[in-house]
């Protein structure tokens, strides 16, 4: 795939790394020379000076082929104008911003950007989880359900505890302990220890009850 | 009475907020440099809002939920195509007016059905008219 990042940030900048080692063609697009300059050594041809609002830039860096446009800039209206320029003049099929403000999520999902990436929204759930959450770390969502990491200490409630003797939420499952670096399968009659890293699996709205029961 | 909400307040929207103002108009006038609204005349007897012309709440402030007319007049191409699509789609107002100094956005847009005012496109003109050369078809 074709794939043209709007923007040198770090985003931008970690972003394209990736991809090109996925075996993408990638061209990352930053305006300012001095940020062009800094990444020109490593990216070599895969970063290109040039701005993603202007139809020369879009022009020179063969837009109409592209696969995907994803802007990354710091500014919103920015990554707005670019993905609808790529869309009405390039037609380039999958278009996706990342925003700022999580105000402009849906308006800009409205105004015809395929994927909109509400960064603020993103992280802020991150630390909120770390903060309420105690030990409960989101690993992956998936549908309805979540996969958390628990951390087991002393004061724990399960410290201690068998599996079958815990009062599990319903649609829970308490799939392993990492224990000294090893993982191990949980069954009913494994005993959770201090120092466990529990993995489960349970419903969104029952990891506050699985937390309290960890 | 006819209500404007002019996004901008250089020189093109603090004489049109002042114009419209003066003619009878209910105007609110938004510009996020609070200094920019010493260029409204002494004439002005409308509403000045301190904020980002991107900003919903700043809009909303400004009172576009019931305006007759948005002129988007910042020297930004880009946060005036925002402005101007936030005004049509999110606030449904029918008539707004967005200046984009950017000929080829100024078209694209416009065929996206936005009313766009390119300055570029209009001084071309004028000197080309000046010159008595043809436009360019």
């Amino acid at each position: 795939m074709y794939i043209i990042i709007a923007g040198g940030g770090e985003i931008g900048y970690n972003l394209a790394k990736a991809l090109i080692a996925d075996k993408h063609e990638v061209l990352l697009i930053e305006k300012d020379i001095n940020r062009y300059n800094l990444f020109n050594i490593e990216l070599g041809e895969a970063i290109f000076h040039g701005n993603c609002c202007e139809m020369a830039t879009l022009k020179s860096i063969g837009a109409g082929r592209a696969d995907w446009l994803i802007a990354v800039t710091g500014l919103d209206q920015e990554n707005l104008v670019i993905c609808q320029l790529a869309k009405l003049l390039f037609m380039v099929p999958k278009t996706l911003a990342v925003v700022n403000d999580p105000k402009n999520e849906k308006l800009f999902e409205s105004l015809g950007v395929d994927l909109v990436v509400n960064t603020t929204t993103l992280i802020s759930v991150q630390i909120s989880h770390q903060l309420n959450m105690g030990a409960l770390i989101p690993l992956l969502s998936v549908q309805n359900m979540i996969i958390v990491q628990a951390e087991i200490d002393d004061s724990s409630p399960a410290a201690n505890q068998k599996v079958k003797d815990l009062n599990l939420p319903p649609d829970t499952i308490l799939i392993a302990a990492i224990r000294q670096e090893e993982a191990v399968l949980l069954k009913g009659d494994t005993a959770i220890l201090p120092n466990d890293r529990i993995i489960a699996i349970t419903l969104r709205e029952k990891e506050e009850d699985l937390r309290k029961i960890l | 009475m006819m209500k404007a909400v002019i996004l901008g307040c250089g020189r093109v929207g603090s004489l049109l907020a002042s114009l419209l103002s003066e003619s009878g108009w209910q105007v609110a006038v938004v510009d996020s440099n609070q200094e920019s609204f010493a260029g409204l005349s002494d004439g002005f007897n409308g509403i000045q809002v301190n904020g980002r012309i991107t900003d919903d709440d700043t809009l909303r402030l400004a009172g576009l939920e019931s305006a007759d007319v948005v002129v988007v007049l910042t020297s930004d191409d880009l946060s005036n195509l925002m402005a101007g699509q936030l005004a049509l789609r999110r606030f449904g107002r029918q008539k707004v007016l967005v200046r984009v100094r950017d000929p080829i956005k100024a078209k694209a847009y416009r065929e996206l059905g936005i009313q766009t005012i390119c300055p570029t496109e209009l001084e071309l003109d004028l000197v080309r008219r000046e010159l008595e050369v043809q436009p360019k078809r």
